[in-house]
């Protein structure tokens, strides 16, 4: 459905996207991930036909976007991270417009646009001025406008920035409705637990570098055998400071706020760690208690992106 | 091909909705009627005749038609330099590019909502126009000469005014490239004419030049100053004959190269609106 082929997009010297590729099927909703200025927006205004990539490629539908931009137009509904909305128009003439310049019929529109408002909870606001909604509306009628050529593909930068959570939840409901409706979606985001349970595959970007990509559960699997250890001391001792620091397959070792005692990222396998745990108490280290977190999303995230420098 | 434009229809809808446009016209047809009876009043007053005499009413029409042009120079950068860079300024751009619509209907639309907003002005004045006709003097001929190229002008500033919009990221810049380019036409290429035709005349020791100056010829075509006034007093027209030993109409020189113009402004803008894909660089 989308294939995304060596694509690379420099600014002067500046390498803002390196040799990405990504394959997606029909129908699933990907989350791009990545730090600001990783090259998520950059990826999506060459998708949708607005920025020359520097070589590479982009298919939809075994369509071009390098060869038939005006093609891949009709394909996608594109939502970009900042927009403007013009001024003097009611919501429903904005949709309007919009939907003439797809070309839509004035009586199609006129059964269109009172279901797409009904779709993103805006039928209320159909005569009210779009540059007088608050920022939340005016992502949803954003997202109205994207469909409004029912698209097979959406591309949506960032939709739930600088919402509070109340319209987050909003946006997140319906971008359930438009995946039921079988559509496409590409959604980026600079936090990942934000995307994680309306995304059935994750890309993360780096530097211009996709980093890792899979389901939600293969990129947590990605860290598995990776666990984050804390070690509560009865007294802060140099000793089993400097013994920990030394233990092979432990890294990022930090002393705990408030308490006394340290915490580390462990590698190590299983007989490893017993091993490890086995010497600290032979050391006479005053150990109180010796813990195994479950890293969630967002520490993988972290952990993901900073492995890539 | 499709002949219904959206960005027409909406610019058009929007510039009436905010009353603007509505002042703009109202404002301009004051001015005019406010014009015209003053100078009535003020020659009949200082003549002392209780009438009003054809020579005065031509004089009238040579000022209402040097009016509408200034207006035309003067309103149409101002109406097309921000088409396309304020929608960059607001944010509206990207959006309108990733529509389904060509560039060609894009342009085409943005600049057909500022002709037919400058027209519409020109047309609330054809009444005070009428009033001249009403008291002679002036052929029906000349009438319909100044307007079509009245809206030759229009055209032709109306998309160099749009094409900067397209080339030149911020608004501001592009209003003064497009005003500048405007004085360049109406005024430089005025005063560079008289510099070649006296240069020209005096090349040679006393004797006169008898070699044709095309550059004359042409500084004297694109001007639309000396353009109307072949119109209002067709003398002229031989009088630039002689001085550029060129015998060309003034009009037919005008004609082909605004013409030119406004179809290469307009590719221009058409084909630099949109980010060519396919070009590797
Ligand atoms: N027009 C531009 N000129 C130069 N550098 C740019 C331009 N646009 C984006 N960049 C740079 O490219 C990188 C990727 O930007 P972007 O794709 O917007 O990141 P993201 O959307 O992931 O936050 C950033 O470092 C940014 O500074
Ligand atoms: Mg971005």
């Amino acid at each position: 459905m989308i294939e995304i082929k060596g694509l690379t997009k420099k600014y002067g010297q500046f390498t803002a996207l390196d040799d990405l590729n990504l394959t997606l099927d029909e129908g699933t909703v990907f989350g791009f991930v990545g730090a600001n200025g990783a090259g998520k927006s950059t990826t999506f205004l060459i998708v949708s036909t607005l920025l020359q990539p520097t070589s590479g490629d982009v298919i939809i539908n075994g369509v071009s976007v390098r060869e038939k931009p005006a093609d891949i137009r009709k394909l996608i509904g594109y939502m970009p991270d900042f927009f403007g909305v013009y001024d003097q128009l009611k919501a429903d003439e904005y949709l309007d417009f919009y939907g003439a310049s797809y070309g839509i019929p004035e009586e199609d529109r006129k059964k269109l646009i009172p279901q797409l408002l009904e779709l993103v909870n805006l039928s209320h606001k159909r005569d009210s001025y779009v540059d007088l909604l608050s920022r939340g509306m005016k992502q949803r009628l954003c997202l109205a406008r994207c469909l409004i050529h029912d698209p097979k593909v959406l591309i949506l930068d960032e939709p739930a920035s600088g919402l509070d959570p109340r319209a987050r939840i909003e946006m997140r409901d319906i971008l359930k409705t438009l995946k039921g409706m079988g559509k496409t979606i590409l959604i980026s985001s600079h936090i990942l637990p934000e995307l994680a349970e309306m995304c059935d595959e994750i890309g993360v970007i780096d530097n211009g570098k996709l980093i890792a990509h899979g389901s939600v559960a293969e990129i947590q699997k990605k860290l598995q055998g990776e666990k984050m250890i804390t070690v509560r001391l009865a007294a802060q001792s140099a000793e089993a400071i400097s013994f920990f620091e030394e233990q092979p397959f432990v890294t990022s070792i930090e002393k705990l706020e408030g308490d006394e005692g340290v915490s580390f990222i462990y590698r190590g396998e299983e007989a490893e760690q017993i091993d490890m745990l086995k010497q600290a108490i032979l050391n006479d280290l005053p150990i109180l208690s010796f813990m195994e977190h479950v890293t969630n999303l967002e520490d993988v995230f972290m952990e993901i992106t900073k492995g890539a420098d | 091909m499709n002949f219904t434009n959206p960005v027409l229809f909406k610019e058009l809808k929007l510039r009436f909705r905010s009353f603007k446009g509505f002042n703009g016209i109202l404002f301009f047809l004051l001015a005019m009627c406010i014009f015209v009876f003053g100078y009535i009043f003020l020659t009949v007053n200082l003549t002392g005749t209780s009438y009003f005499k054809p020579s005065q009413s031509f004089v009238l029409f040579a000022f209402l038609s040097y009016i509408q042009l200034g207006l035309v120079l003067f309103t149409a950068p101002g109406l097309t330099a921000g088409s396309i860079s304020s929608e960059r300024e607001k944010q509206t751009l990207p959006i309108l590019l990733t529509t389904s619509q060509s560039s060609f209907q894009i342009i085409s639309g943005k600049m057909l909502s500022s002709v037919a907003f400058l027209l519409m002005l020109i047309v609330a004045g054809l009444p005070v126009y009428s009033l001249v006709f009403l008291f002679g003097g002036i052929s029906p001929g000349d009438f319909v000469k100044i307007f079509l190229f009245l809206f030759v002008t229009l055209l032709a500033i109306g998309s160099i005014g749009v094409m900067f919009s397209t080339l030149i990221r911020r608004t501001v810049v592009s209003m003064i490239a497009t005003y500048g380019m405007m004085l360049f036409l109406s005024v430089v290429t005025g005063f560079l004419f008289i510099i070649v035709i006296q240069m020209k005349a005096f090349n040679h020791m006393g004797t006169p030049v008898t070699s044709p100056s095309y550059l004359g010829q042409f500084l004297a075509s694109i001007n639309p100053a000396v353009l109307f006034a072949t119109f209002l007093s067709p003398e002229l027209n031989r009088s630039i004959t002689e001085m550029t030993k060129i015998n060309f109409p003034i009009w037919a020189g005008y004609l082909i190269f605004y013409g030119i113009v406004t179809a290469l402004a307009l590719f221009i803008a058409v084909k630099k609106l949109r980010v060519n894909m396919k070009r590797l660089k």
